[in-house]
């Protein structure tokens, strides 16, 4: 990492743990809890978001001068959805399965108010270079969580890990049952729940 | 602060720029998306019909094409059953009231089975998938689902295996042979009687229209699996 200033440093490892977008800023809750059902859906949603995210603040970056300040929230909206059309259709060519199972929710990534939030409070004063480090970090933050969420709401609630069977079928034989409730979306809210409540308890941060 | 003509050249030029470069990659991925798309439908009807990838492999787009081409017939029936000259890829199955395609799975001149496109409402959305019938004209062979917007985990349950499986052997003709479709029952089925399956717990809307659009689209078959039942197909 020495390669990278302390500022860029922080552009990127921040999102990641002390400044999550997620547990921490609580923004793009619902494309968290609609996504995380399997795990691949997840990692698919998370790479998704971290292209549409590096490259929006990048591309908003370079152009930052040139935006005029009157209308600089529909210019910065019209690069982030051009970028997530592009992603979607991209997805729709090459992994049509899910693509499908992720239905609107690419679509959606238009309205993440993480990817309006990094372009409108850092790509906006911040150059290319640490722009993109920060979209890639905020991606990664966002996308750590889904992940995380995936894997308990897959495990307890189909008894797979990435399609992969792990609970033995003596388990099952022995009366053990998937949790249905991780199916739907308040298992998504419980998992999510623990997972802020855990953070906040390890980095002692504490509301007002 | 930027003038106001400023403004309008530097917003037309990013609109113009963003619009065309997306114009440019929809037109591009258009083919292997539509690609897709088909193939999505042929591996649903050889799936409706009891094919299956050998092993924990999934299909290739190449598999798809070569098995469904090998196997399948696809043509269009009239409301009277009867053979028609149109590409089954030309029929809306929503909208048109007269034209019905099947996929009739023919093996050097026998058959072994037909799917029929099916689609209708369940709670939150309309289904769309395919049901196979055996030879006979009388029992069912399989169904599928590739596309529906149920809750996950209650009515979503319909494209999972478990669900799908109930179907394969009931019948949806009566000994006197009147259409009588299949019965999705609420809770679990009768396993004495052939025209029931076991409905889905929590889901009991989705499992009631599926019921009432399967025997509807049956319907519009019945002409034809009549013949098929006389042996006149």
């Amino acid at each position: 990492m020495s390669v990278l200033d302390k500022k860029s440093k922080e552009a990127l490892t921040d999102p990641l743990m002390k400044n999550n977008p997620i547990s921490l800023q609580v923004l793009g809750i619902c494309s968290a809890l609609a996504v995380t059902v399997q795990l691949n859906t997840a990692v698919v949603m998370t790479l998704a978001v971290v292209s549409v995210l590096s490259i929006s603040n990048t591309v908003i970056s370079i152009l930052r001068k040139m935006i005029p300040g009157k209308v600089r929230i529909i210019v910065q909206l019209s690069v982030i959805a051009s970028l997530v059309i592009l992603t979607d259709q991209i997805l729709q060519a090459y992994m049509y399965d899910i693509s499908k199972q992720l239905s609107v929710f690419v679509a959606l990534i238009i309205t993440n108010c993480i990817v309006m939030g990094r372009a409108e409070a850092f790509a906006m004063q911040n150059t290319p270079g640490k722009s993109f480090l920060d979209g890639l970090g905020n991606g990664l933050g966002y996308g750590g969580i889904l992940i995380s969420v995936a894997f308990f709401r897959e495990l307890l609630g189909s008894g797979t890990i990435y399609g992969i069977s792990v609970i033995p079928d003596s388990f099952y034989a022995a009366g053990y049952q998937n949790m249905g409730l991780m199916v739907l979306s308040p298992g998504a809210f419980i998992i999510l729940g623990l997972i802020v409540w855990g953070q906040r308890l390890v980095s002692g941060i504490e509301e007002e | 602060m930027h003038s106001n003509s400023y403004t309008i050249i530097f917003t037309s030029v990013v609109t113009i720029i963003l619009g065309g470069f997306l114009s440019v990659a929809a037109g591009t991925l258009k083919e292997i998306q539509e690609l897709n798309v088909e193939n999505d439908s042929k591996k649903n009807i050889l799936s409706s019909l009891g094919y299956k990838p050998i092993g924990e492999e999934s299909w290739s787009s190449d598999d798809i094409t070569k098995i469904f081409e090998n196997n399948i017939d696809a043509y269009v029936l009239n409301t009277k059953g009867n053979r028609m000259d149109i590409d089954p890829s030309n029929i809306n199955t929503e909208i048109d009231k007269e034209n019905f395609p099947i996929y009739v799975d023919k093996k050097n001149g026998i058959v072994n089975g037909y799917a029929i496109p099916i689609s209708g409402k369940g709670l939150w959305s309309t289904l769309y998938g395919y049901f196979a019938v055996e030879p006979d004209g009388i029992t069912a062979k399989g169904i599928t689902f590739y596309a529906h917007k149920e809750t996950p985990g209650l009515g979503g349950e319909v494209d999972k295996p478990w669900f799908q499986n109930n179907f394969i052997g009931k019948r949806f003709v009566d000994e006197e042979g009147n259409l009588v479709g299949v019965k999705v029952m609420k809770g679990k089925a009768n396993p004495e009687s052939p025209y029931e399956v076991d409905g889905i717990s929590g889901a009991t809307i989705t499992s009631k229209g599926l019921e009432s659009f399967l025997i509807n689209d049956l319907e519009k078959y019945e002409p034809f699996f009549r013949k098929v039942r006389n042996g006149e197909v």
